[in-house]
C-alpha cells in the first residue's frame, strides 16, 4: 500500500510494511503495524505488532544517533497526532448538548467526526511513512533497532527508557540554530555541494512559509463547509413548520447545502492530504537533509582543525603521529560522509520530483471529481426546483 | 471516553491515491497525458469514468450523488459586451434570448430586452473578466465602480407583470436604478442615481423614461406611501438602509473598493425596492409613485431622519411595544390572524438567523480569497526556486491556477451576497413591514372599541338624562349618540375593510415570497455551478502540466 507523500516505497517484497488499523484511546494513538517479509532475519514471514507515536521517535532517535548513519538522510520523525481540534469539539458538543436542538447536536457530531477521521488519515500516513522510508533503504532496513520495533512481541516502553539513559542525546542536544551559520560559512571545495548548500537554504524557508499558507487556505474551506451546514440547518428550522411551497423550496435547498458540505470538507480534507501534508512532509525531509549537510561541513571543520593540530604539532616536534593519524581519520569520516551525501541528496531529488507529481495529480483529479460532482448535485436541484 | 478506531481496507487507500486504476499506470508511463477532451461528448465519458471510484471513496459509506447523470451545462458564452451597454454604461442581465445586438442610440431599450424569470447562468465572459456596471466616465465626478465587484444584477418582472402575464393582458412595467454619480464635493456630496422606467400602462406619458434621483427622494417616498397607505394595512416595502459610516467615505472620496461595494449594493437595494413598490396593485396606482418615476424635477424630500435605518426600526418596535402593552386581547371569530403573526413573527427569527449564517459564509468566502492569493504568491515562489525545470513549469502554473481560484472565489462571495444575503435582509425587514400591518388593524380595532365604548357611555348620558328629566340637554345627548352611532359604523367598516386587506394583503406577500425565494434559490444554484464548471476547466487545463514533470 503506497501512500503519497512517498512513492515507490513498498517496492521491493522482501520487507513490505503498511499500518491498516489505528485506535485512538483517549491521548494515545495505537498503530497496527503489519508487515510481510521474505528476509530470513526475521522470524516470521507475515505478522503485526502494536506500536505507539513515541515508540517511533525512539526509533528515530537511535538512528540519529548512530554515527554509522551520518552520510545518510535520517528520514524525518512523524509528529506527535494532534487530536487538540477534534478533543475541543467534542468538548464544545458534551457542555451544549442540552441547549442544542436534535438537528445541531447531529450536526456538530457529524463534523466532529469528520475532523477526527481528517486528522486519524494523516497520522497513519505520516507513521507509515516513516517506516516505509526505513524498510526501503539499504541501510536503514538492516538495522538493529529497526528490527526490534518491527518484531519484538512485547511493550517497547521499557527498552525506550534503557536507551534514553545510553545515548544521552548526543547529536540532539548540539545546538542546531547555529547549523545554518555553519554550513554557509564553510569555504566549500566541492561545487555539488555549494550548489545543494544553496538550493536547499533558499528552498527550506519557501517551503516552510508555503505550507503555512497552505494549511490557511485550507482553514478557509473548512470555514466554508461549516458555514454551508449552518445554512443547512437554519433553512431546515424554517422549513420545519408547514407545507408551503415556500418551505419546500427552502428544504430542497437545505438539502443542497447539506451535500454541498460534505463535498466541500472533501475539497478541503483533499487539499489538505495531498497538498499541505505534501508540503509539510518536504519541509521537513528538507531539514533532515540539511541536517546531513550540517554534519558534513562539522566533519569538513573537524578537519580543518586536525589539519591545524598536525601543522602545530609539526612545528613542537611533539605528538606528530597521533595527529596524523587523527587528520587521516578526520579526511576519511568527512570523505565517506561526501560520497554517501551526494548519493542521498541526488536520489533526495529525484524522490522529491515524483512525489510532486504524484501528488499533484492525484489532488488535481480529486478537485476535478469533486467539482463534477457538485455541478450534477447543482443540475439535479435546480431541474427539480424549477419543475415545481 | 471517547473510543475510536480506523480502519483502512486495501480497496480504499488504493482508490484514494489513484483516482482509477489507470491512473497509477498511467502515472509510470510518463509523459503522455491522454488527450484531454474538450467537447461535451467526452466530457459525459470523463464524469462516469471518474465516478466509478466514488463508491470506493465514499469513506461514510453514503451515497451523495443525485440520480441526475446529465452533461454538465456549459455555460452560454456571453453576448459581445456592447450588446448590453448603453452609452452611460447599463447593468448585465443573464439572459439567453438576448435579442438585441450592438449598442442602441436608444440605451433604454437596451436594459429590458425580455427579462425571462427562468435565469440563466450569469454573463461573466470566459476570461473571467467582469462587465462594468456603472458610468464610463461620462461626468467629471463619476465614481468609477472597479470591475473587480461588479457582477450582473437580476432583473425580474415585477410581480404585477407576472400576474398580468398569467392572466394574459399586455401591461408591462420594468424598473431598473443605474448609474450611480457622485454630485459635488465633500460632505455635501451626494449620490444620484439614474431611475429607468419601460412600461406599456397607459397611465404613464411615456412608453420609457428615466429621471435622476437622489437616495433622500426614496425615503421621501416611502414617507409618502406609508402615510397614506399603512393605515388601510397594506405591506409597504421597507426602503433600504441610511448608513452614514458608507456614505461618509463616498462623500470623502475614498475611492476603494469597500466603498465601491457600498454604492453598487445600496444601488441593487433602491431598485429592489422601487421593483417591490410597483408590484404592488394600489401603490402602483398611487400618484406619488407615478411622480416620482415621471417627474424630472422632485422637491427635496425632508425629515428623513426618522426614516433612517435605525430609525424605522425604532418606529416599528415602538408600535409592537405598544401593541404588546394592550391588554385587552381580540375576540377573534377565527384564529386566523393571531397565528399568522404568530408564524410572521416566528419566520423573522429564523429568517435572521439563517442570514446570519449567510453573513458568515461570505465572509468565510472572502477569507478564502485572500488567503489563495497569498498561497497563489508563495507556490509562485516555490516554483522560481525549484531546481528541477518541469517541476518548476508546473509549480508556476499550479500558482496561476490558484491565482483563477482566487478570482472564482471573489465572484462566488458576490454572489452569496447580493443573491443570498440581501435576500434574506430585505425579507427580515419586509417581515417586520407585516407585523406593523397586523398592528395597524389592531389599532383600527382599538379605534372601534374606544367609539363603541363612547357610544355606550353617550346612550348612558341620555339614559340618566331622560330619568333626570333634563330636556334641553337631551337633544345635546341624542346629536351626540347619533355622532357616535355613525363613528362607530364607520369604524366598523374601515375594520371591516382593514381586516379584508391585511388578509388579502399576506396572501399576496406569501405567494411573492414564494416566488421570490425560488428565483433567487435558483440563481444562487446557477451560480455556485458556474463557478464549479470554472474550477473543473482550471483543475482540467493544469492536470496535463502535472503530468508532463518528470
Amino acid at each position: 500500500m503506497v501512500r503519497s507523500v512517498s512513492v515507490d516505497l513498498n517496492n521491493d517484497a522482501s520487507l513490505v510494511i503498511d499500518i491498516p488499523d489505528a485506535l485512538c484511546e483517549r491521548d494515545k494513538v495505537k498503530f497496527t503495524i503489519h508487515i510481510k517479509t521474505t528476509l530470513s532475519s526475521f522470524q516470521k514471514s507475515e505478522f503485526s505488532v502494536p506500536r505507539q507515536h513515541e515508540d517511533f521517535i525512539w526509533l528515530h532517535d537511535t538512528i540519529v544517533e548512530t554515527e554509522e548513519y551520518a552520510g545518510l538522510i535520517i528520514p524525518p520523525a512523524p509528529p506527535k497526532p494532534d487530536f487538540e481540534g477534534p478533543r475541543e469539539k467534542m468538548h464544545k458538543l458534551g457542555e451544549g448538548e442540552s441547549s442544542m436542538t436534535k438537528e445541531e447536536y447531529a450536526k456538530m457530531k457529524q463534523e466532529l467526526e469528520a475532523e477526527y477521521l481528517a486528522v486519524f488519515k494523516k497520522t497513519v500516513q505520516v507513521h507509515e511513512v516513516f517506516l516505509q522510508r526505513l524498510s526501503s533503504h539499504p541501510m536503514f532496513r538492516k538495522d538493529r533497532n529497526f528490527q526490534i520495533f518491527l518484531e519484538y512481541d512485547q511493550d517497547l516502553t521499557v527498552r525506550r527508557k534503557n536507551a534514553k539513559e545510553m545515548f544521552g542525546g548526543f547529536f540532539k542536544n548540539m545546538v542546531k540554530s547555529a547549523d545554518e551559520v555553519l554550513i554557509s560559512g564553510v569555504k566549500e571545495v566541492d561545487e555539488f555541494f555549494e550548489q545543494e548548500k544553496i538550493f536547499l537554504l533558499d528552498y527550506s524557508s519557501k517551503i516552510k512559509d508555503a505550507t503555512a499558507k497552505a494549511e490557511k487556505m485550507t482553514r478557509s474551506h473548512k470555514n466554508v463547509a461549516d458555514d454551508y451546514n449552518h445554512i443547512s440547518g437554519a433553512m431546515n428550522s424554517i422549513a420545519a413548520d408547514n407545507n408551503t411551497a415556500f418551505k419546500k423550496h427552502l428544504e430542497k435547498c437545505a438539502e443542497v447545502f447539506e451535500k454541498l458540505r460534505k463535498l466541500e470538507d472533501r475539497v478541503a480534507s483533499d487539499q489538505e492530504l495531498k497538498l499541505t501534508e505534501l508540503l509539510r512532509y518536504y519541509t521537513r525531509d528538507i531539514q533532515a537533509a540539511k541536517d546531513l549537510l550540517y554534519r558534513r561541513a562539522r566533519a569538513l571543520a573537524d578537519y580543518e582543525n586536525s589539519n591545524k593540530t598536525l601543522d602545530k604539532a609539526r612545528l613542537k616536534g611533539k605528538d606528530i603521529a597521533q595527529a596524523e593519524e587523527n587528520q587521516k581519520q578526520c579526511l576519511r569520516k568527512f570523505d565517506k560522509l561526501s560520497e554517501s551525501g551526494k548519493k542521498e541528496l541526488t536520489s533526495f531529488k529525484a524522490r522529491r520530483v515524483v512525489a510532486f507529481r504524484k501528488n499533484l495529480i492525484e489532488m488535481t483529479e480529486l478537485e476535478i471529481k469533486h467539482a463534477k460532482n457538485s455541478m450534477s448535485l447543482l443540475q439535479g436541484s435546480i431541474e427539480i426546483l424549477n419543475s415545481n | 471516553m471517547f473510543l475510536s478506531r480506523l480502519r483502512l481496507p486495501s480497496s480504499e487507500t488504493q482508490s484514494t491515491l489513484t483516482c482509477n486504476g489507470q491512473a497509477a499506470m498511467s502515472g509510470g508511463c510518463g509523459r503522455n497525458p491522454p488527450p484531454f477532451p474538450d467537447n461535451e461528448d467526452q466530457e459525459a465519458e470523463l464524469d462516469t469514468r471518474v465516478l466509478d471510484s466514488d463508491e470506493d471513496d465514499d469513506d461514510e459509506g453514503e451515497d451523495i450523488f443525485t440520480g441526475a447523470r446529465s452533461k454538465p451545462i456549459t455555460p452560454t458564452s456571453a453576448p459581445d459586451e456592447g450588446d448590453i451597454f448603453s452609452e452611460e454604461g447599463s447593468y448585465i442581465r443573464s439572459d439567453v434570448h438576448h435579442a438585441t445586438n450592438g449598442l442602441h442610440s436608444d440605451e433604454e431599450l437596451d436594459l429590458f430586452t425580455e427579462a425571462t424569470v427562468e435565469l440563466t447562468l450569469t454573463n461573466t465572459t470566459s476570461q473571467g473578466r467582469r462587465e462594468i456596471i456603472g458610468p464610463t466616465a461620462s461626468a467629471c465626478n463619476t465614481t468609477h465602480v472597479p470591475n473587480s465587484i461588479l457582477k450582473p444584477s437580476i432583473v425580474t418582472k415585477t410581480m404585477e407583470e407576472l400576474e398580468e402575464e398569467e392572466s394574459g393582458d399586455q401591461f408591462e412595467l420594468n424598473i431598473a436604478v443605474t448609474n450611480p454619480e457622485k454630485i459635488g464635493d465633500g460632505m455635501n456630496a451626494y449620490m444620484s442615481y439614474k431611475v429607468s422606467t419601460q412600461t406599456t400602462l397607459p397611465m404613464f406619458l411615456n412608453k420609457t423614461f428615466s429621471v435622476r434621483r437622489r437616495f433622500s427622494d426614496f425615503l421621501g417616498l416611502y414617507e409618502k406611501i406609508s402615510a397614506k397607505h399603512s393605515l388601510l394595512g397594506c405591506i409597504i416595502p421597507p426602503p433600504p438602509q441610511k448608513s452614514v459610516v458608507g456614505m461618509t467615505k463616498v462623500k470623502v472620496g475614498k475611492e476603494d473598493s469597500s466603498s465601491a461595494e457600498f454604492v453598487e449594493k445600496r444601488r441593487a437595494a433602491l431598485e429592489r425596492y422601487l421593483q417591490r413598490v410597483v408590484a404592488h396593485p394600489s401603490l402602483l396606482q398611487d400618484p406619488d409613485v407615478r411622480e416620482f418615476l415621471e417627474r424630472d424635477e422632485l422637491p427635496r424630500a425632508v425629515n428623513t431622519q426618522a426614516l433612517s435605518g435605525p430609525g424605522l426600526l425604532k418606529m416599528i418596535n415602538r408600535a409592537s411595544d405598544a401593541v404588546n402593552k394592550m391588554t385587552i386581547k381580540m375576540n377573534e371569530s377565527d384564529n386566523w390572524f393571531e397565528s399568522k403573526l404568530q408564524e410572521v413573527e416566528n419566520e423573522e427569527q429564523l429568517l435572521r438567523r439563517l442570514h446570519a449564517a449567510v453573513d458568515s459564509l461570505v465572509n468565510h468566502r472572502k477569507e478564502l480569497c485572500i488567503n489563495t492569493a497569498v498561497f497563489s504568491k508563495i507556490v509562485a515562489m516555490l516554483g522560481s526556486v525549484e531546481e528541477n525545470s518541469a517541476l518548476s513549469r508546473a509549480l508556476s502554473q499550479l500558482a496561476e491556477v490558484e491565482d483563477k481560484m482566487e478570482q472564482l472565489h471573489q465572484q462566488q462571495a458576490f454572489s452569496d451576497f447580493f443573491i443570498l444575503a440581501e435576500l434574506l435582509a430585505d425579507y427580515v425587514r419586509l417581515l417586520g413591514a407585516v407585523r406593523c400591518c397586523f398592528e395597524q388593524r389592531m389599532k383600527v380595532w382599538q379605534r372601534l372599541q374606544e367609539a363603541q365604548s363612547t357610544l355606550q357611555k353617550k346612550r348612558e348620558a341620555e339614559a340618566k338624562l331622560l330619568w333626570a328629566n333634563k330636556p334641553e340637554k337631551l337633544q345635546q345627548a341624542k346629536d351626540d349618540i347619533n355622532e357616535w352611532e355613525s363613528k362607530v359604523s364607520q369604524y366598523e367598516r374601515d375594520f371591516e375593510r382593514v381586516t379584508c386587506t391585511v388578509r388579502k394583503e399576506v396572501l399576496r406577500f406569501e405567494k411573492e415570497k414564494a416566488r421570490d425565494f425560488k428565483q433567487h434559490i435558483v440563481k444562487y444554484l446557477e451560480s455556485l455551478l458556474h463557478t464549479q464548471h470554472r474550477l473543473v476547466k482550471c483543475w482540467e487545463a493544469f492536470l496535463p502540466e502535472a503530468k508532463a514533470i518528470a
